[in-house]
Formats: structure tokens, C-alpha cells, sequence
């Protein structure tokens, strides 16, 4: 028998008993389906943070103190004071790599406008940081290098922070908010960014000159960071080499010393969330191809069915001259278009899935080719495997009693 | 044109049920010749299905040599049996055993699908010429639960005659059969005997048997009686019941 005709049996005989063959498709479809939906979107949660990370400024360099070991104590993070204006300046000056650097001392304090108060971190900053972070304005201005020289009593506030405070839709440009105690004066309001990756809300935020927070809140003359940012994203580990080497001659550490700082570039940080990302996205993938093997069960079922229900005709089609493997090719096609087309239906309804979850949350759609190809492979093995025993039972058939079953 | 179409000799089948041997054959022979209507008799447990299996190469002999068309059954594989179904030999059913839901065409056809050698075209247009020859060409798009019983076993017998085999083989081929449609049955039958086609016949039913040109009896495993006869004519048994007052 030619495969033709094989074809056109198989699909003859599916479409004899329809609803049968839509039910035993259904577990196929739902597993592909689950299968296809999982994994694009986790390829497209991968790509939305790929493309925030880009947002924040994919040039980004951080630098941080290293952890301490206090008496065998790990302090955590930035816990050491290493960072200073010393280093600033060299990193400032003696650079070819790095465009544009910012400390960042950060505190947090109860800001109090008219009788509205609101608690938020500050962050202290040079007049390089918005350009570093990829912040912009929304109104007013930032502040200058002069104002950070001086001490300035100035901020620049996020969109919630303004939401908070001037509740009677007034201008904040001019006002006065105090923090805690220190009036400040508002003279630039950030364009609303939005949450990042991990649910923060990044408009909740007051930038003030460094120097003001250093010496007016916290008397400090420590930075708690140092944001820099490389001439362009290829050029960020040269920068953080570059850095590496002025920071370590600043701090005079010798050679086969630990450095007393850290550095990250976006790549680590990308590379360390795609990691994570991948790794959800191989879970739920392996929890929806639980269903597929349900699915493929199902297909085992029902193919066992078939072929107890047409002994009848198993043995006549022996009777007149199929072989065994005629018998066993018959079912197995069966098995196999009914997955296979499950399969492709599956894909469908997956794509439709992860197309709507994706514009529900505003992530962008990503088609998984890759998955794709996987799930069509996995349903034509599932129709081979799930498929053979029943064929198989059917080509051992004695045709004799085949013939006299009823 | 009188050459051996099945020659059997000494054909012994031995079943083992439990621990005993049960003799379904106990040394049958007999040639047919091409040509022949011969009709195989029995009561149950006389072993002629066991016979007809075997005749038919579902089944091998324990022992003994049968040769169909010059070929010998013993020394064939399971795909070479299947082959030699195939080409060589016709079914004809009591229960028909045509596929449901399938159209009368489709059911003729089956045996060509399994034949490499004969390409769609041509499978079709046997088909047609097969059922032309039993009467039903104007109903080859009906499937099995639109045709009645009679017209059921015409196109099981069109269908064993699609691969133009060497005998067919008859089981009970009247067996689920009224009287009438039975005589109009074995009328087809003899009208294939008249165009020279080997058949033979399984039945329990000595007045089916009269129709053909020869009777074998077979009781225990071995053959009782072998004979020719001088065949009824069907046609005439069905005018004269059709005479018959209907109650």
C-alpha cells in the first residue's frame, strides 16, 4: 500500500467518527497549545526586560564598594566606604572609555509639602545622571555643576512624588518642599518612566546634588555608587577595565589583591536576568508538556479502541491480502495525522494565547520558531509512539479469528 | 484448458487444545481443475472450515502439500501468503464483510489497493467492471447499509473477483440468505462458472450444493464422498418459486 492511499484511509476513517477524533485532539492541542504559549512568553518577558534595560541606558556602568568582612561577618553590600570624590575626579579626567560619570549617595526621608507628606528615597547625584540613566524631563530644568558645587538647595522630582504631594494640581516648579527639616526648592519634574522588570515604581524618586545630601543630610564624604556610562554599549567592558585600573591604583591595592570595589555592566545584569528567565520558561514549558503526554495517552486510548472495534475488518483486509505491516502503517498514519493535526491546532491556539496574554501586559509577541519546530517534532513522535502498540496489536491479529470476532 | 488450479495431498491440521490433539484434518486429497464448481459439505465440526482456511492460506497445513497454481504453500513466509491471497484467491463471505460507511466501489477496490502493481486508474476501472459483472454498476456509490443483504453479497462476490484470482472461495456464501435470494446467488455463481471461473464452494446445505458440478463430503477430518454431479440450474428453481402461492 502506497502512501497515498494510506493517507486517504487514515483521514477517511478519522473523519468517520468525528467527534471521537476531535475529543482525542483535544489533549494534543491543549499540550501544544500550553506548550507554544509558555515558552513565547517567556521569550517575550525576556525580550521586555531586554528592551528596559535598554531604556535605563544599556551603556550603563555601576560601580560598587565591595562587601566587607567585618571579623568574619559579611557586611553586604556597599558597605564599605571606598568610593570617594578622589576617585570621581580621576574617573572624570583620566578616562578615554567613559563618557559621563555620577555618584549616587542615596538616603531616604518623610518629603512634607503644605499639610501633604509623602516618604521617598533621595538620591544625591551629579548633573550627569539623568543622561546616564536615561531619565528626562518633563518640566523645569536640572541641576548645574554649579549648584552642585554650592550645596544647592534644589531637587528634581518623579511623577509620583508630584502626584502625592501637590495634590491641587499646582505647578511644583518653585515650590518649596521640605525634607524633614531642610527646605528645598523644586526646579525640574521627571517624565513618568514607569515600573521596571521587578514591579518598582521608578517615579517615586527625588534627585538632589551629591554634595547637598552629603553634607547637609547625612555628613558623609563617601559615595554610596558610581554610575558611569561608556562611550557606547560595545565599548563597556573597555570602560570597566579602564575603571578597574584607575580605581585599584587609587585605592593602592597591590597586585594579587581583591579589589575593594565591584563593577557591573548592563551585560552581567542582562545575562543574569535571561538566565533566570530561561530557567521559568523551562519550567513551565516541562509543566505543560505534562499535558502533551496526557494527550499522547489519550491518542493511545483511543487507538486501542479502533483497533478492538475493527478486528472485523483488520481480519478481512488480511483475508485479501494486506501484510501485517500493511495493518500496522494504516494505524500508525492514523495515530499520527490525528496528532499531527492536533499539533498544528495546538500551535494556533498557542500563538492566539500568548498573542493576547502578551498585549495584555504589554509585553512585545515573540514567535517561537524554535518551539515551533519542537512541538511539530514532539507530535509526530507522540503519534509514532502512542501509536505503535495499538498498530502493533493490530498487525498480530490472526486473521482467522479477526474474521469470526464479533 | 482442464489444468490443476489446487492439488492437496495428505492434508493433515492438528490443533492443540489444552493437553490433547484434536484432528480437524486427517489426510484430505483432492485436485481441482480449472474450470470447476465444486462444492465442499459438511456438518459442523466436520473440519471444512478448517479446510477452507487453509485452501484459502490463512492457514498452513501441520502436514501434507497443497499447491495453488503451482505453487507450494508450505515453504511460504507470512508477506508471501499474504501475496499470494492477494493475487490468487477471491473471499466470499456469509456475513458479507464488505467495510461500512465505505461506498460499494471503495469495497471492490480494497483488494487492488494492496496489489503494487495496479496503479489507481486502472484499480477504479476494475472496480466498475467487476461490479458491472454482478449487476450493480448503478449502485456503486451506495454504501453496505443502503444495498439489501443480496446486493451486499454481490458486491462481496465482485469484490472477490476484482483481482481476477486463480479460485474463489466461497464459506456459507448463502448462509444469511432467504431462499430466493440464495437461488439468485448461486445463479450469479453459475453464470461465473459459465465464463470459466474456478469456483469453490463451502456450505451445509445439500440443496446449495446441487447446484455445483461436483460435491465433496467431508466428516471427522476426512472426505466421505467425492463426485460429480449433473448441476440444477438456478434459474429454473427460482421461476418455480415464483410459482409458489405466497402465503
Amino acid at each position: 500500500m502506497n502512501i497515498t492511499n494510506l493517507f486517504k484511509l487514515a483521514i477517511s476513517s478519522l473523519f468517520r467518527n468525528k467527534m471521537r477524533t476531535l475529543l482525542t485532539m483535544l489533549g494534543i492541542i491543549i499540550g501544544i497549545a500550553s506548550v507554544i504559549a509558555m515558552v513565547s512568553l517567556g521569550q517575550a518577558s525576556t525580550k521586555n526586560v531586554q528592551s528596559e534595560l535598554s531604556s535605563m541606558g544599556s551603556n550603563m556602568i555601576m560601580i560598587m564598594p565591595a562587601r566587607q568582612m567585618r571579623g568574619g561577618v559579611n557586611m553586604g553590600n556597599a558597605s564599605s566606604k571606598s568610593l570617594d570624590e578622589n576617585d570621581l575626579k580621576s574617573l572624570k579626567n583620566n578616562t578615554v572609555y567613559v563618557a559621563k560619570v555620577s555618584p549616587m549617595v542615596a538616603t531616604s526621608k518623610q518629603l512634607v509639602y503644605g499639610s501633604n507628606n509623602h516618604p521617598c528615597s533621595i538620591n544625591g547625584v551629579s548633573e550627569d545622571y539623568l543622561d546616564i540613566r536615561k531619565y528626562s524631563l518633563k518640566s523645569g530644568i536640572m541641576f548645574s555643576e554649579e549648584d552642585v558645587k554650592r550645596y544647592a538647595k534644589v531637587c528634581v522630582i518623579g511623577q509620583t512624588v508630584v502626584n502625592e504631594l501637590f495634590t491641587n494640581g499646582e505647578d511644583p516648579i518653585g515650590q518649596v518642599v521640605r525634607f524633614g527639616s531642610i527646605p528645598m526648592t523644586v526646579i525640574g519634574v521627571l517624565a513618568p518612566k514607569g515600573q521596571n522588570q521587578m514591579g518598582e515604581d521608578q517615579d517615586n524618586i527625588v534627585f538632589a546634588p551629591y554634595t547637598t545630601i552629603q553634607k547637609r543630610f547625612s555628613g558623609i564624604n563617601y559615595f554610596n555608587m558610581i554610575f558611569a556610562s561608556a562611550t557606547s554599549e560595545e565599548e563597556s567592558e573597555m570602560a570597566a577595565t579602564e575603571i578597574t585600573y584607575i580605581l585599584r591604583s587609587n585605592h593602592g591595592i597591590k597586585t594579587g589583591s581583591n579589589d575593594d570595589f565591584e563593577i557591573r555592566t548592563q551585560e552581567e545584569l542582562v545575562s543574569s536576568i535571561n538566565s533566570i528567565n530561561k530557567m521559568l520558561t523551562m519550567l513551565l514549558a516541562a509543566i505543560a508538556s505534562i499535558s502533551l503526554i496526557v494527550g499522547g495517552i489519550g491518542i493511545m486510548n483511543i487507538m486501542y479502541v479502533t483497533v478492538t472495534e475493527r478486528t472485523k475488518e483488520i481480519g478481512l483486509r488480511m483475508a485479501i491480502g494486506a501484510r501485517n505491516s500493511d495493518i500496522k502503517m494504516q494505524f500508525l498514519t492514523e495515530s499520527i495525522i490525528l496528532s499531527l493535526i492536533g499539533g498544528i491546532i495546538g500551535i494556533f491556539f498557542g500563538l492566539i494565547l500568548s498573542y493576547g496574554v502578551s498585549k495584555l501586559l504589554n509585553w512585545p509577541f515573540v514567535i517561537s520558531q524554535k518551539a515551533i519546530v519542537i512541538s511539530f517534532l514532539v507530535c509526530a513522535f507522540t503519534g509514532i509512539f502512542f501509536g505503535w502498540y495499538p498498530a502493533k496489536k493490530a498487525a498480530n491479529m490472526d486473521p482467522i479469528s479477526a474474521l469470526r470476532y464479533e | 484448458m482442464s489444468n490443476e488450479i489446487l492439488k492437496i495431498e495428505k492434508l493433515e491440521r492438528v490443533f492443540r487444545v489444552g493437553s490433547e490433539d484434536v484432528h480437524a484434518l486427517r489426510g484430505v486429497s483432492f485436485t481441482v481443475q480449472s474450470g470447476e464448481f465444486v462444492s465442499i459439505m459438511g456438518t459442523s465440526g466436520s473440519g471444512k472450515s478448517t479446510l477452507l482456511n487453509i485452501l484459502g492460506c490463512l492457514d498452513t497445513p501441520s502436514s501434507g502439500e497443497y499447491i495453488i497454481d503451482g505453487v507450494s504453500v508450505k515453504s511460504l513466509s507470512k508477506n508471501e501468503l499474504s501475496e499470494l491471497r492477494n493475487r490468487k484467491i477471491g473471499f466470499v463471505f456469509q456475513n458479507y464483510n464488505l467495510l461500512a460507511r465505505t461506498t460499494a466501489l471503495e469495497n471492490v477496490e480494497l483488494p487492488l489497493i494492496y496489489n503494487k502493481d495496479v496503479p489507481a486508474k486502472e484499480r477504479r476501472d476494475r472496480a466498475v467492471a467487476a461490479l458491472r459483472l454482478v449487476g450493480l454498476e448503478e449502485r456503486m456509490d451506495h454504501t453496505p447499509n443502503q444495498l439489501s443483504g443480496g446486493q451486499q453479497q454481490r458486491v462481496a462476490i465482485a469484490r472477490a473477483l476484482v483481482n481476477d484470482p486463480v479460485i474463489i472461495l466461497a464459506d456459507e456464501a448463502t448462509g444469511n440468505l432467504d431462499t430466493k435470494t440464495s437461488y439468485e446467488i448461486m445463479s450469479l455463481f453459475q453464470d461465473l462458472h459459465g465464463q470459466g471461473k474456478t469456483i469453490a464452494f463451502v456450505t451445509h446445505e445439500p440443496d446449495i450444493a446441487n447446484f455445483t458440478t461436483r460435491k465433496i463430503c467431508l466428516r471427522d477430518g476426512q472426505i466421505i464422498e467425492d463426485k460429480p454431479i449433473v448441476p440444477l440450474s438456478a434459474i429454473k428453481a427460482l421461476e418455480e418459486i415464483s410459482k409458489m402461492p405466497t402465503e
